[in-house]
């Protein structure tokens, strides 16, 4: 795990402060896509920075709504800036979503465990991401580019479905200029004057100039999309152990009481998000584990 | 001479074989190392009776008109009493504050989807086994409020407040529901975060537990290895035995509280005679079981039979109504549900038992994981038999009977877990 | 300078076929070069080559009425242009346009067609690796349909 430690002792807290809210104020929100918001937030109370490790993830409460876990999408070498990105898809994110800057939702975590932005020291890089999915991968991004010495070629493949639902495209754009690091966008459907590539984001895989025998890949989005994306990696020669994804299930506590969030013999979010493929292969070939 | 002595009892050899001389015994002789090795094994033999014969010392004998000084002696002790008794047709628990809230002279008949309470020995305290109710209600209830807020100008501010410490004490825990008790303090304790209102209720519990001596239709203890001897998670444990003549109370103490509320009932020593009796009843027992359940390699097995045609066949006759974890001692299943008052001034967050045979309990947005009944079924019973021993080093199940029992439609844990032996 | 007969020789695309097939498809190939927004094909004329792209990108696109040209696929370098040549009525299916300079070696289909119904072996070479060229087409377009992003996201 990178930064983020996890203990293993019991927490000697009262259930009452685990499963209570931090009021934080937001202090900036970003329109991203007609349906994707980012809030950047700080705490009510002072506090300063919140450490946090690429790929973990907070219980935001929205007041009387309800709990959702939603990644942590900012750059954890500037803890002090605390940002998530979400979709608006159901009743909490509705709520947040109509909140101004200057009101107050509530915090608990950081929980769950990071991607392997350590490990991965030595190796290439290959950061293969759809939709959403490159909200709880940009941490990474931030992480590997502040200390780009270390590793050898790091290559950022996006899909989007359309143009208009490319997720931080000023941040891609960015991205795109640097000679450290290469950037691949691709969308299911062109639109308006797209001029880029258009195909589904596996298609990119095979030509991704990276060096398989030497290769850790990270990989997020729609489940489906990641189902599709691990033969594509196996093809082009990357072994099974060296892929991470972030996986998701339905969560009521973050903290590993409730249940919820079972995938077979784990909790996604304490023995996650992050997981190494080989530990979840058979949620892709198995149905409605 | 020996070269090194050897420690037969560390700090015990000196005072067993020292004589007048102050010499030990032992080291005047040279000895072989057969001669040796059998000194070795025979001491230890000693030290197993001696060991034996202490804890036989341990055990005490109440009699039946003096049982009602335990309750009497935890009442004293500030603690909140709660047992068995009849409601509704069942053995259930609640408060009861004396032995003639007990259900006394009852017994019960369990088969899958079936349970029905019948007269059985007439002054048998505690001759039934485990109804729908299971200790997790006190130690873990179904609801519970978890926060308080309040609105603060433009934000709102968590409010805190204080709660209640209750004793509380459980007349009649079975073996099983020991087990599942310290299934449960795995679960809830033992994790990164510990669930602190569980930890302060257990710590405030005082367990009677009591042995079985007949098993009940659908229990399966012994295959699960919980049952039906208490050995151990209990402050006092209690085997009732009705003999022609005499009808008491085999007590034996399990901690130093429950030997301290000992002292207050009345009560002499446990003879030999009586201490094998009590044994024999309870062996007798293990080997009465109506069910079974070969937990050697049931992970494996049920992995490799995911996508078999048994769990299609399960789901026929499911309902999906979640009996089963409700009466499952070791389901730890909960929702979180936030809600505010009609004004909005005040928010609250409440945990409420929840249950994996819901639809909505994989939901995520677009739609749930499990939609189907089977998989629903085959989460419950492969979690029960197989994650939860990747997740927490052991079984979920205690082998209690209870999912066969309140079943409406019968379904039984150790008839599909056979099916998948049968495959395998 | 590589020549084409080193350069077909190593694209992985031919990999393990003879070396005489190899000499024979270098006989009917060339290199082309198209500009930013030339046509290598049009919708329904006659198909009678196909392209491996050496450089730059070719879209796969179809006139909708109304609305222009709708960008179906990219086609990246390295990659094969081009399955309508073996197929029955051999007309191209849809329009391919490039996007920047494109370089390509062309290859004559309507040759390689009668030389295939001449040469079996050679004919099976052919059918299998674009058999799985087809299959790819195939598997990409079902997934841009399935429309990964649309109902599912992240959180």
């Amino acid at each position: 795990m990178a930064t983020a430690q996890k203990s293993n002792k019991p927490v000697e807290a009262s259930d009452i402060e685990q499963m209570a809210v931090r009021p934080f104020v937001i202090r900036q929100i970003t329109k991203d896509t007609y349906d994707t918001f980012s809030l950047e937030l700080e705490p009510q109370h002072g506090g300063g920075a919140f450490e946090f490790g690429p790929g973990q993830f907070n219980m935001l409460y929205a007041y009387g709504v309800g709990e959702v876990p939603i990644s942590i999408s900012g750059d954890p070498t500037k803890p002090k800036t605390l940002i998530h990105t979400t979709r608006e898809v159901g009743v909490v994110t509705k709520a947040l979503r109509r909140l101004k800057i200057g009101a107050t939702l509530g915090v608990r975590g950081p929980f769950g465990n990071s991607w392997p932005v350590e490990k991965a020291f030595g190796s290439d890089v290959l950061i293969v991401s759809g939709g959403i999915g490159l909200a709880p991968l940009r941490p990474a991004i931030y992480y590997i580019l502040a200390n780009r010495a270390k590793y050898g070629k790091v290559v950022l493949l996006y899909g989007a479905r359309t143009p208009e639902d490319i997720l931080y495209p000023n941040y891609l754009e960015k991205l795109r200029s640097r000679f450290d690091l290469e950037t691949y966008l691709t969308v299911d459907r062109a639109t308006g004057s797209w001029q880029g590539n258009v195909g589904v984001v596996t298609t990119l895989i095979a030509r991704a100039p990276v060096d398989p025998t030497n290769c850790i890949s990270l990989v997020c989005g729609p489940e489906i999309m990641m189902r599709f994306t691990l033969p594509e990696l196996r093809k082009k020669g990357i072994e099974d152990d060296k892929v991470y994804l972030s996986m998701e299930r339905n969560m009521k506590c973050g903290i590993g009481l409730c249940g919820h969030c079972q995938l077979g013999g784990s909790f996604v979010c304490k023995d996650g998000p992050v997981y190494n493929f080989v530990d979840v292969k058979e949620v892709f070939t198995r149905r409605e584990m | 001479m020996f070269k090194k002595r050897i420690p037969l009892v560390s700090g015990k050899s000196e005072s067993i074989f020292a004589v007048k001389s102050g010499k030990p015994f032992i080291s005047r002789f040279q000895l072989t190392r057969r001669q040796r090795g059998t000194i070795f094994s025979q001491f230890v033999k000693l030290i197993t009776i001696t060991e034996a014969v202490l804890k036989d010392i341990e055990k005490s004998i109440v009699e039946r008109k003096d049982i009602q000084g335990l309750f009497d002696a935890l009442k004293k002790r500030g603690y909140q009493i709660s047992g068995p008794t009849l409601r509704d047709n069942a053995v259930i628990y609640d408060q009861i504050s004396s032995i003639d809230e007990l259900p006394i002279g009852w017994t019960d008949t369990q088969e899958k989807g079936n349970y029905r309470l019948t007269k059985g020995n007439k002054s048998s305290l505690f001759g039934y086994v485990v109804g729908p109710y299971s200790w997790k209600r006190f130690l873990y209830p179904p609801e519970r409020k978890l926060m308080e807020v309040k609105r603060e100008g433009t934000g709102f501010a968590v409010v805190k407040e204080e709660e209640a410490i209750t004793k509380q004490a459980f007349v009649g825990v079975r073996p099983c529901e020991l087990s599942a008790i310290a299934i449960q303090d795995k679960v809830l304790m033992e994790g990164p975060y510990a669930d602190a209102s569980y930890k302060r209720n257990r710590t405030n519990a005082f367990i009677v537990a009591v042995n079985c001596l007949r098993p009940g239709g659908t229990c399966f203890c012994s295959s699960m290895k919980t049952g039906p001897a208490a050995t151990k998670g209990f402050d006092l444990a209690v085997t009732e035995m009705i003999e022609p003549k005499r009808h008491y109370f085999l007590v034996e103490v399990g901690s130093k509280e429950g030997s301290d509320v000992l002292k207050d009932v009345p009560n002499t020593a446990a003879g030999t005679e009586e201490i094998q009796t009590a044994d024999k009843a309870i062996q007798k027992a293990a080997g009465k079981m109506g069910r079974s359940l070969d937990m050697k390699g049931i992970k494996e097995l049920l992995d490799d039979g995911f996508d078999d045609g048994q769990w299609a066949a399960v789901a026929k006759r499911c309902l999906t109504c979640g009996n089963c974890t409700m009466v499952c001692p070791t389901c730890f299943c909960i929702n979180v549900e936030d809600t505010t008052g009609l004004t909005g001034q005040q928010a609250q967050r409440f945990r409420k038992q929840d249950s994996c045979f819901t639809v909505e309990f994989s939901y995520i947005h677009g739609g749930s994981i499990r939609t189907s009944e089977m998989s629903r079924y085959r989460q419950w019973m492969m979690h029960k038999l197989a994650y939860w021993q990747d997740q927490f080093g052991l079984s979920g199940c205690v082998g209690c009977g209870r999912c066969i029992t309140w079943c409406p439609v019968g379904i039984d844990i150790t008839e599909e877990a056979g099916h998948y032996r049968k495959k395998g | 300078m590589e020549n084409l007969e080193q350069i077909l020789t190593k694209h992985p695309f031919l990999a393990g076929m003879d070396a005489k097939y190899i000499k024979l498809l270098v006989s009917c190939a060339s290199n082309v070069t198209f500009n930013d927004g030339d046509y290598l094909c049009r919708e329904g004329k006659p198909a009678d080559s196909f392209f491996i792209i050496r450089h730059g990108r070719i879209s796969i696109e179809t006139f909708i009425p109304q609305g222009g040209s709708a960008v179906i696929q990219s086609i990246e370098e390295g990659n094969i242009l081009g399955w309508s040549w073996l197929v029955p009525p051999y007309r191209w299916h849809f329009d391919a346009r490039a996007i920047g300079l494109t370089r390509a070696i062309a290859l004559d289909g309507k040759c390689l067609r009668e030389k295939c119904a001449e040469d079996h072996d050679l004919g099976y070479e052919i059918m299998k690796r674009f058999a799985l060229i087809i299959a790819e087409r195939l598997e990409s377009t079902r997934l841009q349909l399935l429309d990964f992003y649309g109902n599912s996201s992240k959180k």
